[in-house]
């Protein structure tokens, strides 16, 4: 077993995990943030994206042990202090950018780095931007629709 | 899915890490961006004993760039080298081929010197490597160093010429000489899959104009990059020469025959866009 330290979302988080666990399964079952969700768990899907300081990674593809002492942002963590919802998270509810929501956290995280990089990206760049996030609900339209919303939110409130 | 267990190593430097892998030798398997070698773990297609992970070796995190070339160290991530418009300067093959591995997601953790240990035959890294006649550096405990060239570097599907106990610290990448031009041609199913099949082309012009050399990497087609010296042939005959030099398999993604007409496709089409990038740079440079 192994002690680990990770900064979740700004709180200073303790685990003992094995070496074997996956960050996804760390967040989820020893910390108790259900909201980074597991699909394919070989890096395809792409909804166990988190941010790892800073940037988007998979969290099934990264060993728990191996973020020790980094920082992560999972989705719950988008929202501010108050709970007012992210300019990304206002994007996806204005433009309906989800259903059932399962693929949803990913996209979430996924864009908010993409917009923190380049708050004006052309439709290419975001269509390349969250090309590696599978959603098998909404058709992606209002998926684009959202991220672009979100842009708009961001450089009004700039 | 879950990894199979394993004893985790988590050296702090680079002699700590030769010192543990020198000791656990075969058992033992190196731990880099992990985005090729976790999903192998979670489907349990790979069950080492030992898992050294490099990720804390700040020292192999680096990317130096001058005039003869571009090396990285074995913690440069693919997107960091992507950005570096430095890196493109020297050798703009570099990242014509990161901008086709896998998603942005993924080339923020994986490494292109796991790349090129992975030697996956559909990975672009290691045709990028072998056309440009690279070399990867391997190191073990004790001190030894050697530098493997591209050519015998890789050796079959998934196969190096690693040996246990080493660990690859970097990867060369050289520049082309001036009047050179390169592109990178690929098909996926799906937009950030591995390709079907791909070609990597690299095409270098006398100050007349006349080619000096024009070659040709394959992925996707055989077991390793199949590399081609094209040099003088017509456009026409490019798809020709290459279809006669690669064996392509089947599998459930396409047909061997529907993978050799799609490499001479992409060789073509490689060779015209790096023929023309050719031709900027000698009317740019002056004739
Ligand atoms: C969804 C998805 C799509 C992908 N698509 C593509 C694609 O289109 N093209 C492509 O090329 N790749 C693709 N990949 C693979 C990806 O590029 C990997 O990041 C890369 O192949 C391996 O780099 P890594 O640093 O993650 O290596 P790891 O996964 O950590 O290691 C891979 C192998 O190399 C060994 N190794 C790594 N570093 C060293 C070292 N320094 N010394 C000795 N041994 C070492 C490991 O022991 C292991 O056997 C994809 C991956 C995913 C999940
Ligand atoms: S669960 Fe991580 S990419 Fe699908
Ligand atoms: S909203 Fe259902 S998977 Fe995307």
């Amino acid at each position: 077993m192994h002690s680990i330290t990770l900064v979740v979302n700004g709180v200073v988080r303790e685990a003992t995990v094995p070496a074997r666990t996956l960050l996804s399964d760390c967040l989820r079952h020893h910390l108790g943030l259900t909201g980074t969700h597991v699909g394919c768990e070989h890096g395809v899907c792409g909804c166990c994206t988190v941010l790892l300081d800073g940037e988007p990674v998979r969290s099934c593809l990264t060993l728990a042990v191996t973020a020790d002492g980094h920082e992560i942002t999972t989705v719950e963590g988008l929202a501010g202090p108050d709970g007012e919802m992210s300019p990304v998270q206002r994007g996806f509810n204005e433009c309906h950018g989800l259903q059932c929501g399962f693929c949803t956290p990913g996209f979430l995280c996924t864009a908010t780095a993409l917009l923190r990089d380049n708050p004006d990206p052309t439709d290419e760049e975001i269509v390349e931007g969250v090309a590696g996030n599978l959603c098998r609900c909404t058709g992606y339209q209002n998926i684009l629709k959202a991220v672009r919303r979100a842009g708009e939110l961001i450089r009004e409130e700039a | 899915m879950k990894p199979p267990p394993f004893d985790y190593h988590a050296p702090r430097d680079l002699a700590e890490a030769l010192a543990v892998l020198a000791g656990v030798g075969e058992r033992g398997k190196v731990l880099a961006g992990g985005q090729s070698l976790i999903p192998l773990l979670n489907m349990r297609l790979a069950v080492p004993e030992h898992l050294v992970d490099i990720n804390r070796l700040a020292e192999l995190d680096t990317l130096s760039v001058a005039s003869d070339g571009v090396t990285v160290g074995a913690l440069a991530r693919h997107s960091r080298v992507e950005r570096s418009t430095q890196a493109a300067a020297v050798q703009p093959l570099l990242r014509k081929a990161l901008r086709l591995v896998a998603h942005p997601v993924i080339r923020n953790r994986g490494t292109i010197v796991g790349s090129l240990v992975h030697a996956d035959p559909a990975a672009e890294m290691p045709a990028a490597l072998t056309l440009l006649g690279g070399s990867v550096r391997l190191a073990r405990d004790g001190g030894e160093v050697r530098d493997v060239p591209a050519a015998d570097f890789f050796t079959g599907p998934l196969e190096s010429a690693l040996r246990p106990g080493e660990l690859a610290v970097s990867a060369f990448f050289p520049a082309l000489p001036p009047r050179s031009g390169t592109a990178f041609h690929e098909l996926a199913r799906r937009h950030g899959d591995f390709a079907l099949a791909g070609v990597a082309a690299a095409v270098t012009l006398d100050e007349s104009g006349a080619t000096t050399s024009a070659k040709v990497a394959c992925i996707g087609v055989g077991s390793t990059p199949v590399v081609l010296d094209v040099t003088g042939a017509e456009p026409d005959e490019v798809a020709h020469a290459v279809r006669g030099a690669i064996e392509p398999d089947a599998d459930i993604h396409a047909s061997a025959r529907y993978r050799s007409h799609l490499a001479g496709v992409l060789a073509t089409r490689a060779i015209d866009e790096a023929n023309g990038e050719a031709r900027r740079a000698l009317d740019h440079t002056g004739r």
